[in-house]
């Protein structure tokens, strides 16, 4: 008997590994965290990737430029706009074409639509990982209006693929301007009530507040971009330092925080829903008269060299590095995907804290697991 | 600082080394045996201040493995890029970067898991997408017959 007593408490100074995942609601998608925990407490998280990893660089090897961009939709398929808008920029710039004004003016509307919709999916699955289901149902009713929008005018409602290189695939919809403007009077009323649903909520406030701490010179050593860089005050927005298509002509503030807990990075992308609002409200009436796309040559190469191209997606930084041999297929093709880089600092966040923390530390990240696989 | 003096900095630090003006940023051409320490001056000297590494790429140029840093200053808001190679492909390494830049941990993973080149001094050297029953996939002289079609 005494033993057994005696084998209990060494059992509970032992440390244990769980796995969370590759199949776990918390982690959205097939991630793998391998857990260490000491009673309660998270000692080490351990990711491990490579579940749905599809090649996406190497098969880019052997396919054209305006191929690419059907790829580019499937690595973070909530901000699939952007991500085409990357690649679209880069080979504009490699061959220095002049893209027209309403190509700009419309890839930021969208652009910034595509920023409201992933920020709604974020915030019902954050909702929902602290165990907030109306949250849930809220954000994708609301969420469905986007995509709406967008079915009408690109033809598809996650994976538009509407960006080309010189321009835009066809013009928008008749309807385009009015449910837009439909939408940002709609979404206006109801945005202050997911504040009153979660962000002023006391349980939510005791689960988020001080959990998962990143300070600004490890977010900065870490690459942390996106909102959950810019809750640390590593000022990151691509679009305010690296202005690209209508973003110069525009004002709009970026989201500063210093605090860098869960909560403020939750307050972040909050905020930037409104911003994005008043950035697509500046445009919507204004959009220029003139053609949707530049013709390009049938066959697009790029001239020998190197190109980077930085865009600011939903989740953080985007870039597309292409190194061309003047071919038609770019001889190699690098993205830099912001997800990948963020999943990189959940050891150091979360380490500490107890596990039910490591959800809603996970959750406030906003992982796109097939960001971080490509 | 612009691009001109950027060079003529890394020219300061070492003179030896070939600086080329790319079309959007300075790039310096570094021997491997150099990379560490020269990046661990650019990161570290107050005028040029290199704390945010944003891109870490692995290039196989044919006969030559390579790895291509791009380093940001958060405060200046310059940019280099660091280019080394190794012609070694049997048993490729360079120095790991992981110390200076924590974000090069999970970068160098995967040049490691895609091109195979070992980095030493990484604290976790693993492969991160695939497992260790693959070849490298991102070298130009990979072949898998089921997947990929040539024509």
């Amino acid at each position: 008997m005494e033993e057994k007593v005696k084998n209990i408490t060494t059992d509970e100074q032992q440390e244990y590994v769980i796995n969370m995942g590759p199949q776990h609601p918390s982690t959205h998608g097939v991630l793998r965290l391998v857990v260490s925990l000491k009673g309660e407490i998270v000692k080490n998280v351990q990711p491990h990737i490579g579940y749905i990893h599809r090649g996406i660089e190497k098969m880019c090897e052997s396919i054209t430029y305006p191929q690419i961009i059907h790829l580019t939709d499937r690595m973070d398929y909530l901000s699939a706009h952007i991500n085409n808008e990357a690649v679209c920029l880069s080979v504009e710039k490699a061959l220095e074409v002049d893209i027209p004004d309403r190509v700009k003016v419309i890839r930021t509307i969208m652009s910034e639509l595509t920023r409201i919709q992933s920020h709604q999916l974020w915030w019902a699955s954050f909702g929902m990982d602290l165990g907030g289901l109306t949250c849930f149902f809220y954000g994708l009713r609301d969420r469905e209006k986007i995509l709406d929008i967008f079915e009408e005018t690109c033809g598809s409602r996650m994976i538009v693929s509407y960006n080309c290189p010189g321009g835009l695939m066809y013009d928008i919809h008749p309807n385009f301007q009015k449910r837009v403007k439909d939408f940002i009077k709609y979404f206006r009323k109801i945005l202050p009530e997911y504040d009153q649903l979660l962000t002023g909520n006391v349980i939510f406030h005791e689960r988020s507040k001080g959990i998962g701490k990143l300070s600004l010179k490890d977010a900065i050593s870490y690459g942390i971009t996106g909102p959950s860089g810019r809750a640390s005050g590593f000022s990151c927005d691509v679009r305010k330092h690296e202005p690209y298509s209508a973003y110069d002509r525009i004002i709009f503030k970026e989201i500063l925080f210093t605090e860098g807990d869960t909560y403020h990075r939750y307050v972040a992308r909050i905020e930037e829903m409104w911003e994005s609002m008043n950035i697509i409200e500046q445009l919507i009436d204004n959009i220029p008269d003139g053609p949707f796309a530049v013709k390009m040559k049938p066959i697009i190469k790029l001239p020998e060299g190197e190109y980077y191209q930085r865009v600011e997606t939903a989740r953080g930084e985007l870039g597309v590095y292409i190194i061309s041999d003047g071919n038609k297929n770019p001889y190699r093709v690098k993205f830099r995907s912001p997800n990948f880089v963020n999943l990189s600092v959940l050891n150091q966040i979360a380490s500490g804290f107890k596990i039910a923390d490591l959800v809603a530390i996970g959750g406030s990240l906003d992982l796109v697991i097939p960001d971080i696989d490509r | 600082m612009d691009k001109i003096q950027l060079g003529e900095f890394i020219k300061s630090i070492d003179p030896d080394l070939e600086i080329k003006d790319g079309k959007q940023f300075t790039e310096v051409l570094v021997p491997s045996s150099k990379l560490h320490s020269l990046a661990t001056q650019l990161k570290e000297k107050e005028e040029a201040q290199f704390d945010y590494l944003f891109c870490l790429s692995g290039v196989d140029y044919g006969h030559d493995l390579g790895v291509v840093y791009h380093l940001r200053s958060t405060i200046f808001n310059h940019v280099v890029v660091l280019k080394t190679r190794t012609s070694e492909r049997e048993n490729p390494q360079l120095d790991s970067v992981s110390d200076l830049w924590k974000t090069a941990d999970f970068h160098e993973r995967e040049v490691y898991d895609l091109l195979g080149i070992k980095f030493t001094n990484h604290p976790d050297l693993r492969r991160l997408f695939l497992d260790n029953s693959w070849g490298f996939p991102l070298r130009k002289d990979y072949v898998d017959d089921i997947n990929i079609v040539t024509k």
